[in-house]
């Protein structure tokens, strides 16, 4: 059990590139990115974690309760951040070969190669 | 604390941020006007701080968070000579940039340089900061802003590029965040000499090799080094030229150099013992980089195209140097890519001067078509890139060749093949484009690529044609005159030696200990080494000559047609070339370290 | 490549980048083990020395603010994308879509809705840095209130409540007062982001010197690059473009 969260992680890495590389759409391939990501927020969470411990947040507990790391929880928000970010810009992106290329299929987008 | 360390990424920031709540309300030139005055305040301010890093490094703690018994509670930026010299350089390719595009992005409103200016921020970030996570939230700010600068313009082939920039470097910064999620769990820290002290005790174990293979991945895809590169060749093609310009003159560049940036504070200690099989690992990356980008570059067409492999060969050799694991080839590393970077920054302005003309940046079709003061300025920059003596970059690759130890004497035949390749794709180029010799018909070099811009005056007036000429010219001057500097070499020596001396650099960031001091000296390049640059210049010459008088049908062969045919331009398959690169390197890294 | 070498080459290789990361995360200490020093000092010091109760909140805006600089400069990087990416080749006349909605059941429980979303959301802002919340999860909730006008009555709407100008101005802004604020600190002679305010009493909302001012210019900034964001992409099924 002890090392089930971290193996989570790695799957989730591995599915999402598998989805990445089998994908028909670019839509469906975005979204696969995000799983992937998704396998760093796993990632980071489990290794933060602490036994027994409550939430970092001293409102209504003494001090030196035994907490869990804080600095993991503020990098998986930037990462969130991240992942918004470039899902949109990519999502925009997929609208824009949309409507000039009428296809959504990775494989019939290139206009440069060689 | 030095005040102006937090600058040269604070003022792009802001004004990107100003600029896009009020920029509606201005004149179209306002942005251009925040551009440049940003740009040439950064590369002062960068100039500057390069001076203050001859004997320590300016450590910087945000908030003033100084670290208490060695545990670092903030982020710090550590500025040392190659960062501060990159910061330069990127602020200098900038203000390039933006008088070269004058006016030109005007239909755009203020979003155009508002992207720009972030774009500006994040390279500042990444090249300064002294934090794993920190660089991690600068290199995806970088990618972000990158991807629409990119993607912008009417044609498919920008948005193919965007979307092959966005998905395969996503893909390379979830790696290095899995890396760097490994690390914080083994040693609790972030800041980059912390985490060395914490891994410096130990052996080099799964968790060690594993976090140093995936950080390092990381960052060998922003640098475009082989199998890593796909995604750069077609973003860097598409990219207007003025965005190019940044991508390919410091982009890259600040890839690689964040590779040794975190090498050695943070892995050298448990890796010291597997120091050979290292070595022979990241230097045959490099070298296959260097001849694969240099042979797809004499493969190519289209300028931008052929530029963006001369990036990813030239980022080869600058490999070579870093894996070489000695602070002479260190430092030859560090010039080499600020010079190469500046002069190929300078190439590409002269690319976007034939593109605004003749509406095509085609060797074949732009046949005997460019203007003679480009010609000159595009043939001295295709010698620098093939690295003649005594011009900036030659410096850099006699410092790696001669800082090669024991058993690569062989490195400057092979870096010199490299060379030729490059710097042969270049001048043939510009003897055809320039001078109108050869064919305009080469079936070997494949169909013309989608234009990348569009609606293009063809006419530019006069007098923005002599600014545009000017921009160019003045980054060919620093890159190649970067010689006349006189005992540079031996200063990025000393700032290499302090780079290596890992126990003093932690000690100097953790507490405050100035480093000690030692005025290390480059002696002059050997006889080797200018034998090799006369040669690659010479072979240069010669491989374009025999390329524009005898033809390229000798190339028409199976391996060479395979070789092209692997650049499809579909991202799945580039998504499959990463997972491949980084579990063979990954095999190499566990077979030949443990 | 073609599909069907692809596949087998991805697998072999997936499979031995799966086994790598097998032998990377091996050497973690197990699950609930974790004694890194960085977030246990943290935990000990931040209440003492920021008088902030939520200790994540204070990691996200003061000892790890330059991150967090870096990611509101992202969100506020990607609408600027976004809009140049999709108003490219942008007709500006709007296409006769019919989209408001039929129901006034739905309509009424939506617009009825939005007022107390809206305070969810700026109550999770206000205590963000004593109590689980803050400026980017607050400001994401205000965005989705407003989104609701939306989707319980039609896409006009949404765009007179939000006009891309008033609200450009807000992203700007709240971008920018988080540089300023940082830069502020500078002035006074201070290090960049350095606490400038009175640190207040541990528990109330005028505790924390700057992070309380940190934290409205982030779910400023938060909200409106949100409402920019999702006014883009329903611009998209509402505009006509011309052909490509």
């Amino acid at each position: 059990m002890s090392y089930l969260p971290y193996a989570l992680a790695v799957w989730l890495l591995v599915v999402g590139l598998y989805g990445v590389v089998t994908s028909r759409h670019l839509v469906h391939l975005v979204v696969c990115l995000t799983v992937a990501q998704s396998s760093t927020y796993v990632l980071l969470l489990a290794v933060g974690y602490r036994k027994h411990a409550t939430a970092p947040i001293f409102k209504g507990i003494p001090l030196g309760t035994k907490a869990t790391d804080p600095v993991v929880q503020a990098l998986t928000l930037t990462d969130v951040v991240v992942s918004v970010t470039v899902l949109a810009l990519l999502l925009a992106v997929a609208v824009q070969v949309y409507v000039r290329e009428g296809t959504l299929d990775p494989d019939e987008i290139p206009a440069v190669r060689g | 604390m030095d005040v102006l360390v937090p600058l040269p990424v604070a003022l792009p920031l802001l004004a990107a941020a100003v600029l896009a709540a009020v920029g509606t309300f201005l004149p179209a030139w306002f942005g251009d006007l925040v551009a440049a005055v940003v740009s040439v305040a950064v590369t002062a301010i960068g100039v500057v701080l390069l001076t203050r890093t001859g004997r320590h490094d300016l450590v910087y703690w945000f908030g003033g968070w100084r670290p208490s018994h060695g545990v670092a509670l903030g982020i710090a930026f550590d500025v040392d000579g190659a960062g501060a010299a990159l910061g330069a350089v990127a602020g200098l390719l900038m203000a390039a940039s933006v008088a070269f595009s004058w006016r030109y992005f005007d239909e755009t409103g203020p979003l155009f340089h508002v992207l720009l200016l972030v774009f500006l921020g994040a390279v500042e970030g990444f090249a300064l900061s002294g934090d794993l996570f920190n660089l991690f939230v600068f290199l995806e700010l970088m990618t972000v802003a990158a991807i629409a600068l990119t993607g912008y313009g009417d044609e498919p082939a920008p948005l193919q590029g965007a979307l092959n920039f966005g998905i395969v470097n996503g893909f390379g910064a979830f790696f290095l965040l899995f890396g760097i999620g490994l690390l914080y769990g083994r040693t609790g820290a972030l800041n980059l000499a912390q985490i060395g002290r914490s891994l410096a005790g130990g052996r080099a174990d799964g968790l060690v090799l594993v976090g140093f293979l995936l950080v390092t991945a990381g960052f060998l895809v922003k640098a475009g080094v082989v199998p890593f590169h796909f995604w750069l060749a077609d973003a860097y093609a598409v990219a207007p030229a003025p965005v190019c310009v940044l991508y390919s003159g410091v982009m890259s560049d600040l890839g690689l150099n964040a590779v040794a940036k975190v090498y050695w504070p943070v892995f050298s200690g448990p890796l010291a013992a597997h120091a050979t099989a290292l070595r022979a690992i990241l230097v045959t990356l490099g070298v296959v980089s260097a001849l694969l980008g240099g042979a797809m570059a004499f493969l190519q067409r289209d300028l931008k195209r052929m530029l963006a492999f001369v990036t990813i060969g030239q980022i080869g050799i600058g490999l070579v140097g870093i894996g070489l694991l000695t602070a002479r080839s260190l430092a030859g590393t560090t010039l080499y890519v600020v010079s190469d970077g500046l002069v190929r920054g300078s190439l590409l302005l002269v690319v976007g001067v034939l593109i605004r003309r003749i509406r095509s940046c085609d060797e074949l079709n732009a046949r005997g078509g460019g203007l003679p003061v480009s010609g000159v300025l595009f043939a001295v920059g295709g010698l620098a890139i093939a690295g003649l003596p005594p011009v900036g970059s030659f410096f850099g690759r006699a410092l790696i060749e001669d800082g090669a130890t024991g058993g690569y004497r062989w490195l400057p035949v092979v870096l010199t093949a490299a060379s030729i390749l490059s710097g042969g794709a270049l001048l043939r180029a510009a003897g055809r484009i320039y001078l109108g010799w050869g064919s305009d018909r080469e079936p070997v070099l494949g169909e013309e690529q989608a234009s990348p811009e569009q609606e293009e005056p063809a006419h530019p007036p006069r007098g923005s044609l002599v600014v545009m000429l000017a921009s160019a010219a003045a980054l060919l001057v620093v890159g190649v005159g970067m010689a006349a500097w006189p005992g540079l070499p031996g200063k990025a020596v000393t700032a290499a030696v302090r780079t290596i001396d890992r126990p003093a650099h932690a000690a100097e960031v953790l507490e405050g200990k100035p480093p000690p001091h030692e005025r290390a000296s480059a002696p002059a390049p050997s006889g080797t080494s200018i034998a090799a640059g006369l040669a690659s210049a010479a072979g240069a010459v010669g491989l374009a000559l025999l390329a524009l008088f005898g033809g390229l049908e000798a190339l028409a062969r199976r391996p060479v047609l395979r070789l092209k045919a692997l650049h499809s331009g579909i991202v799945t398959d580039y998504v499959t070339w990463l997972t491949a690169g980084i579990a063979a390197l990954g095999a190499a890294f566990v077979l030949a370290l443990r | 490549m073609s599909a069907r070498t692809r596949l087998p080459l991805f697998l072999v290789s997936a499979a031995g980048l799966a086994a790598l990361l097998g032998f990377g995360v091996a050497g973690l200490p197990a699950f609930g083990d974790y004694h890194g020093p960085y977030g246990l000092v943290l935990n000990h010091v931040v209440l003492a020395q920021r008088h902030t109760t939520n200790v994540v909140a204070a990691v996200v805006f003061d000892y790890r603010g330059f991150d967090t600089l870096g990611e509101e400069l992202m969100l506020f990087a990607a609408v600027a994308a976004t809009a140049l990416i999709l108003r490219e080749a942008r007709e500006e006349e709007a296409r006769q879509v019919v989209d408001s909605v039929q129901s006034e059941p739905v309509r009424a429980a939506g617009l009825a809705a939005v007022p107390v979303v809206i305070l969810l959301g700026l109550f999770v802002v206000a205590f963000g840095y004593l109590t689980p919340g803050g400026g980017f999860q607050g400001g994401t909730v205000v965005a989705l209130g407003l989104l609701l006008v939306y989707l319980a009555a039609e896409h006009r709407a949404y765009r007179r409540l939000t006009p891309t100008q008033v609200v450009d101005v807000f992203e700007g802004g709240g971008a920018a007062a988080f540089v300023a604020l940082a830069l502020g600190a500078l002035l006074g002679g201070l290090a960049f982001q350095q606490n400038f305010l009175p640190l207040g009493r541990i528990g109330a909302l005028t505790s924390g010197g700057s992070i309380p001012l940190l934290n409205w210019a982030t779910a400023i900034e938060v909200t409106a690059a949100f409402v920019l964001l999702f006014g883009e992409f329903l611009e998209e099924v509402m505009v006509e473009r011309r052909p490509g």
